[in-house]
């Protein structure tokens, strides 16, 4: 079975100041029905980039190649009106600021009703049934009281809650979550983190989670992409990509951050910052920052090679990685 | 022993028209000595800003007090603080806010280098600064927009530091920087107050970081500190279920995916916050006694403030992982 999102050989190219900035690389990656893929990386890195091009919401002027097909749509030839019908009822998206995501002087009911009266074409009787029932499956309390609030009366996690249940109205089969809980706090987090799984779980319901914290990725996900510099650098299952990674930059960012189990003390940040679009160096895009680096790293950029079962890197050296338990 | 800074009682009041009176810090007290990293971490509306304010003397406390050095801080306003207060210091969360865009980072710099030294002992100082924080020497001719939320955070630290300060106080100071450098700020923090001998009063939302860095973590809810201990025993043994709840929250990498435990409900409003303990309505062990507020409890060189450790309250403990 195909899977429901098929991205091929992705590459965006920005307008910039001094020519086009190429964005995205040769980035595959897919995701099935039903599945929680993370994608993680840090600020730059392409992650949001990779979303935009999945919803047709890159600025004027971005040129692409490649394919992205989605339930047998190849989403990259689409005209605007092939995107309307994508968005929303295909592909929906959730945002990191659900302050900034909702409509600040409209009512939740009436953002959530728009898009099932507009898509779906229900009457405001069967739309606002369906609010109510949308606004209970996130788990928001007394949902027709809440149908009236402004999003101001929220809380930020029932924001995002909220934001959630929009993004659900038109029954779309694949939700882009970009980094929607990195504004939360971690029990509010949690929340979100089980609200996605259980919607899965009963609607089948394919979520491709953006997030730089491995922790959520972990803990959400079964499998994973890692990118670097507008790459895939390492791909496979969550756990083992994320317990024996492969890639230096995988357990440089797993050495960074606080593991929250046993030792104290032991953050080690990686030396220098991530290439800015257009700067990156001919070869490995991470061989200025690593410390396993050869002189063959600098020849051009390793391509995505399989490792062992369903995991693939992009690193030529493939040093032995210690990597501490956290 | 009372600390460098010595926070007693405090409490922190905001009136406002539509909600009345909201006491955002309801009594806190806590204290840093010299050399030591106090984690203070919390779910946001908890306050824990609030406090850091008061402590610096942004916003004077409607009750309580709080010693620098032994001294009352005066709450900040028109006149030139006291010299001693000049060693009390703060870090904010947004490094594009903390810095003026419009003035070159060693005219920023020279406002805290005391006003004694002569123009090229001032100018070296300027150099040592950016040396500590890992920065070229021409870093002070170029402007904040022309760098990175990271080397901006450093460069904000660089001013903290630039009056000699005994104490910092950072307030989530690397909550909007990536990973990376998240790691390279505060490991800058931490080698600081080691090097230094300062103390740090570092407030975070994200636990797993206050972990690692605190020698003593206390743990906010509600205006309140529930619970304060060393920061391994408060991860090992909790002895708040909030503080139990915050830990379970946190998501573990491990070879298969597992949801991090949920906490049932939403952080009350303070302006009407529950009566008796605070966390009752959402604690799983709440019991009879939680009608009346928990007194903080001395539990041999850490407190909790919770009727299950009363022994002629609780018929149950904590119970463990």
């Amino acid at each position: 079975m195909a899977p429901l999102l098929d991205v091929d050989s992705l590459a965006v190219t920005l307008p910039g100041p001094r020519g086009p900035l190429p964005i995205l690389h040769d980035v595959s990656l897919s995701v099935d029905e039903g599945e929680l893929v993370g994608i993680a990386g840090e600020s730059g890195c392409g992650k949001s980039i990779t979303a935009q091009t999945l919803l047709g919401l890159l600025p004027a002027g971005a040129r692409t190649s490649g394919t992205a097909r989605f339930a047998g749509t190849d989403l990259l030839g689409l005209d605007n009106r092939g995107w309307q019908r994508i968005r929303g009822a295909g592909i929906a998206m959730v945002f990191q600021d659900p302050t900034a995501a909702l409509h600040p002087m409209l009512t939740i009911g009436r953002q959530l009703t728009e898009h099932m009266r507009v898509q779906l074409r229900m009457d405001r009787r069967s739309a606002t049934r369906r609010a109510v029932e949308l606004l209970d499956q996130v788990r928001i309390p007394d949902p027709e009281r809440a149908l009236r609030a402004y999003p101001h009366q929220f809380s930020g996690g029932m924001r995002q809650r909220a934001a959630i249940a929009i993004a659900l109205a038109a029954r779309p089969r694949l939700l882009i979550a970009d980094e929607p809980t990195t504004a939360l706090d971690v029990t509010v987090q949690a929340g979100i983190l089980t609200l996605l799984d259980r919607l899965r779980a009963e609607t089948g319901l394919a979520v491709a989670f953006i997030t730089h914290d491995l922790g959520v990725l972990s803990a959400l996900t079964t499998r994973g992409y890692v990118f670097y510099a507008g790459r895939v650098v390492e791909t496979g299952p969550t756990g083992s990509l994320l317990t024996a990674p492969t890639h230096p930059y995988t357990a440089a960012l797993l050495g960074a951050r606080p593991h929250g189990t046993q030792a104290v003390g032991t953050l080690r940040p990686i030396p220098g910052s991530p290439p800015a679009p257009g700067e990156a160096p001919p070869g490995c895009p991470f061989q200025p920052r690593c410390r396993y680096a050869e002189p063959t790293c600098g020849a051009a950029p390793p391509p995505l090679a399989p490792v062992g079962a369903d995991r693939s890197v992009a690193c030529v050296v493939r040093p032995h990685l210690e990597v501490a338990a956290r | 022993m009372t600390g460098l800074l010595d926070i007693s009682d405090v409490e922190v009041e905001y009136r406002s028209r539509g909600r009345g009176r909201v006491l955002a810090v309801a009594g806190v007290s806590l204290d840093v000595a010299s050399g030591q990293i106090v984690g203070l971490v919390g779910e946001s509306g908890c306050g824990k800003s609030s406090l850091a304010r008061a402590a610096v003397g942004l916003t004077p406390p409607s009750a309580g007090v709080v010693r620098f050095a032994g001294q009352p801080v005066t709450p900040l306003g028109w006149r030139r603080r006291p010299d001693t207060e000049i060693g009390l210091q703060m870090v904010f969360q947004n490094p594009y806010a903390s810095l003026n865009p419009r003035r070159t980072i060693g005219a920023q710099l020279l406002d805290g280098v005391p006003a004694a030294l002569n123009a090229a002992a001032r100018r070296d100082r300027v150099r040592e600064l950016l040396d500590r924080v890992g920065m070229p020497a021409t870093a002070a001719e170029r402007y904040p927009h022309q760098f990175s939320g990271g080397q901006r955070q450093r460069l904000a630290i660089a001013r903290a530091l630039a009056p000699q300060p005994r104490m910092i106080i950072a307030d989530e100071p690397v909550t909007a920087l990536d990973a990376s450098s998240q790691a390279q700020v505060v490991n800058l923090l931490v080698g600081l107050v080691r090097d230094l001998d300062m103390g740090m009063l570092f407030i975070s939302h994200d636990l797993a970081l206050v972990h690692e860095i605190a020698d003593v973590t206390a743990v906010m809810y509600l205006g309140r500190i529930v619970e304060s201990a060393p920061t391994r025993e408060l991860w090992r043994n909790p002895r708040h279920p909030y503080t139990r709840a915050l830990i379970d929250a946190v998501p573990r990498i491990g070879p298969t995916p597992r949801l991090p435990a949920t906490l049932a409900g939403e952080v009350p409003d303070p302006a009407n916050a529950p009566t008796g303990c605070r966390f009752r309505p959402r604690c799983p062990h709440a019991f009879a006694p939680c009608g009346d507020q928990p007194p903080t409890l001395d539990l041999g060189g850490r407190s909790a403030a919770c009727w299950l450790n009363d022994p002629t309250m609780a018929t149950a403990t904590v119970p463990a992982n």
